[in-house]
């Protein structure tokens, strides 16, 4: 019984919210990667893209609420998803062409660009702030729990509760669907393929008569959908506030270089790692461990390796000894 | 148009611009304005020697600067009564103790050869280290954070004159880099951006909750200042009379003087920082770093230490950071961890040094205040121009209300803005490299 209950509460505090909280990083490291392949960049607007994009489909949620359509027990959200992208793929191509395609056709040192996406990163974050401010912002409605903690603990009698979130369901099918049809798209249809050999032999694309600037379109397209499936997965699951949205960069790019840069399978393997590095180094063990261990060898503190506060510390570390070990990342990435 | 001339005309500007504020606002914020901007233009310089002289991309300056605020902490306030007693030995012992693990766990990284049984090692080594760390140091905190925790729960600092903190904030940063630069310097420009962003976050996580160290969140005030208090000015009648005498109240007297202090103070710095920047410029050093900066490989190849070069002025241009963090936190009289931002930390300096000229010293002094003055003065102009646009709204309708709140957040957008216009059409800045 009290092996069950360890594996509840382990399934529980640590095993759900560290899948969630992958998936989440996983669909942003992809974006950043593909940036990063097509592009030869590192994206800094890269949050603060997912904050406006979630930013417009927090205010679609709200006018579909004030309408009183609703999903039922799903949020609202799902449905003001697709403006919210529809949206952000606007802004990516606009920022595109009045920004970053200046740029490229002079063909300016990567890190000229980078410095690029940061001003886009202060106009972004500037906009967003203006429009919806910086606080915290509730646009989740419908169903909280498939599965609440309390009916779980009366049906099987077990003294743990197994909660499930509706919004950790979610985001896990979301991921699943979104990365079966990323990686559908790259490897089965001509313009995913063209993608690819951009990325792989930017000389050799161009020879075989592949259109650069229409790789680069699909590319933001793509990227749009990424930051805006991703961002409102995070805000429905924490909650919207657009200052987290800028602190996600760096376990975002922590998963993306872990998993190797420029390497979509990596990208999603990099944000599982740091998930669950995160949340196994920063949760308090003790009460799965109560369970495990006879009474005399209790443990008398949390067992919390490092406080919550330190998460990020937890990413950049692996990061560093990523790159310290395997500079191309887990996965064979480029390296520039 | 000589550059003399022109360079005269554009710091002319801003004076301008600045005696504007001083009459239309107040000569307070005018003078605050040129303390600031003159901290800035500090910050500008380190960041200047990294970007400009070597072509080091760092996004930690907010580590830095803050690890200037904890010297001044470490250093202006008085040690709390108690605190070493408690805990002190306990927390040196466990920082020891730290730091020998890691040092261990090379050694053996480096002594044994390849293979699991190296890895197994070195592992085993790392966590029995951090389980004797913690084990040693959290009944030190414990204990110390016990004393008296409404005011003090810290370990407090050295008591000596604050303007000992700047330059140790300086050596607080270098070391710092040093760490960083051993590391991270040998990785392409993305991943050392990626590296610096990281490192600076973990400084402000350590600061946040490290209570024993910098109190935390409930942050240090009242720190010692290298210039008398407004109030002991106020009641010394020499100095009332001295005020009376240029026709000010002894109030506004006060305050005017003691920033006029404090700028004479940071302009010292600035111009020592200054000089010695621009001796590094024209020195057979600074010829290399530009060298290898727009050709590594030939740098290299004519037998130049790439490498040790870029460590070198990384660890200068942190320092300089640090000595301007230092300054800021004596200037505020307080260390707040929570207030540390990257965008307004980081990102602004780099806008300064952008907007300014990279690799032009005077270039990142002016950046340093067109750009202060700018996130200063953005927020009236934009409430000024809501008021504008919004005056033939009628009155107390939602969206009249909301533009008039969100002028606040004009100014992040007006940075964007000019970054991105500098790049574009005067992508050397407003005073070139020569």
């Amino acid at each position: 019984m009290d092996f069950l209950n360890a594996i509840i509460a382990f399934l529980n505090y640590v095993f759900i919210p560290g899948v969630a909280y992958g998936s989440q990083l996983a669909l942003g490291a992809l974006g950043v990667t593909l940036v990063y392949g097509i592009l030869r960049f590192s994206n800094f607007a890269h949050g603060d893209t997912m904050a406006l994009g979630s930013m417009a489909t927090v205010l679609m949620t709200w006018l579909f609420q004030s309408w009183g359509i609703s999903l039922g027990p799903l949020p609202t959200a799902l449905l003001a998803l697709p403006f919210g992208i529809l949206f952000t793929i606007g802004l990516l191509l606009f920022t595109d062409r009045a920004v970053y395609k200046f740029y490229r056709v002079k063909k300016a040192k990567p890190v000229i660009l980078v410095i690029v996406s940061l001003g886009i990163t202060f106009i972004y974050n500037g906009v967003t702030r203006f429009i919806i401010g910086p606080d915290d912002q509730n646009f989740f409605d419908g169903e909280r729990f498939i599965i609440s903690a309390r009916e779980f603990k009366k049906a099987t009698g077990l003294a743990e509760g197994l909660s499930f979130k509706t919004t950790q369901g979610i985001t896990i099918v979301t991921a699943v669907i979104v990365v079966v049809a990323l990686f559908w798209f790259l490897n089965k249809t001509r313009a995913g393929k063209s993608m690819r050999a951009y990325s792989d032999n930017e000389d050799l694309a161009l020879l075989s008569g592949i259109n650069p600037e229409r790789v680069v379109m699909i590319t933001w397209i793509i990227v749009a959908f990424l930051t805006t499936i991703a961002g409102v997965l995070y805000g429905l699951d924490k909650s919207f506030k657009p200052f987290t949205y800028f602190q996600l960069l760096l376990p975002i790019f922590a998963s993306a270089i872990v998993g190797g840069l420029g390497n979509p399978i990596g990208a999603i393997a990099g944000g599982f790692v740091i998930a669950f590095s995160e949340v196994t180094i920063t949760y308090a063990w003790k009460k799965i461990l109560v369970y495990l261990m006879p009474e005399s060898l209790e443990p008398s503190g949390l067992v919390q390796l490092l406080s919550t506060d330190y998460k990020f510390a937890v990413s950049f570390v692996i990061l560093l000894i990523v790159l310290l070990f395997k500079p191309t990342g887990l996965f064979k990435g480029q390296s520039v | 148009m000589t550059e003399t001339l022109k360079n005269t005309l554009l710091f002319g500007a801003i004076a301008l611009v600045i005696a504007f504020v001083g009459f239309q606002q107040s000569w307070n914020s005018a003078l605050l304005i040129i303390a600031m901007g003159l901290i800035s233009s500090i910050m500008a310089l380190g960041v200047n020697l990294q970007w400009g002289f070597a072509g080091l991309f760092n996004v930690g300056i907010m580590g830095f600067v803050a690890l200037g605020g904890l010297a001044a902490v470490l250093i202006g306030m008085p040690p709390t009564e108690g605190g070493f007693a408690a805990g002190g030995l306990g927390i040196i012992g466990a920082l020891l103790l730290g730091a020998g693990t890691i040092v261990a766990a090379i050694q053996v990284m480096r002594r044994m050869a390849a293979g699991p049984l190296r890895n197994l090692i070195v592992i085993a080594v790392l966590v029995a280290g951090f389980f004797l760390f913690r084990a040693l140091l959290d009944p030190a905190v414990a204990r110390i954070e016990e004393i008296n925790s409404a005011e003090t729960g810290y370990l407090g600092g050295l008591g000596l004159p604050v303007l000992i903190a700047w330059p140790v904030g300086g050596l607080f940063a270098a070391a710092a880099a040093w760490l960083i630069g051993k590391t991270a310097l040998g990785l392409r420009s993305d991943y050392l951006a990626i590296a610096t962003l990281g490192i600076a976050e973990i400084i402000i996580a350590i600061l946040k909750n490290e209570d024993w160290l910098t109190r935390g969140v409930k942050n240090v005030i009242g720190v010692p200042r290298p210039v008398p208090f407004e109030i002991d000015l106020q009641n010394d009648p020499a100095f009332v009379e001295r005020a009376a005498a240029f026709g000010m109240d002894p109030v506004e007297g006060s305050t005017l003087y003691v920033k006029v202090l404090y700028i004479l103070l940071f302009a010292a710095v600035l111009l020592l920082l200054m000089w010695m920047s621009q001796r590094a410029l024209h020195s057979p050093w600074g010829r290399m770093l530009r060298a290898i900066r727009d050709n590594e490989v030939a740098a290299e190849a004519m037998g130049k230490d790439v490498t040790a070069r870029h460590l070198q002025v990384f660890i200068l241009g942190s320092a300089v950071c640090g000595i301007a963090g230092a300054m800021m936190t004596t200037l505020d009289g307080q260390l707040t961890p929570g207030t540390y931002q990257p965008l307004r930390f980081t990102f602004l300096v780099w806008v300064m040094v952008i907007v300014g000229g990279s690799g032009n010293n005077l270039g990142a002094v002016l950046g340093g205040f067109l750009i202060w003055f700018l996130w200063v003065q953005v927020e009236p102009m934009g409430l000024w121009l809501m008021n504008v646009v919004t005056s033939g709204m009628e009155d107390g309708s939602a969206l009249k209300v909301h533009l008039i709140e969100s002028a606040a957040h004009m100014r992040l957008l007006t940075m964007g803005i000019v970054l991105l216009a500098v790049l574009r059409f005067s992508p050397r800045g407003l005073i070139p490299e020569r």
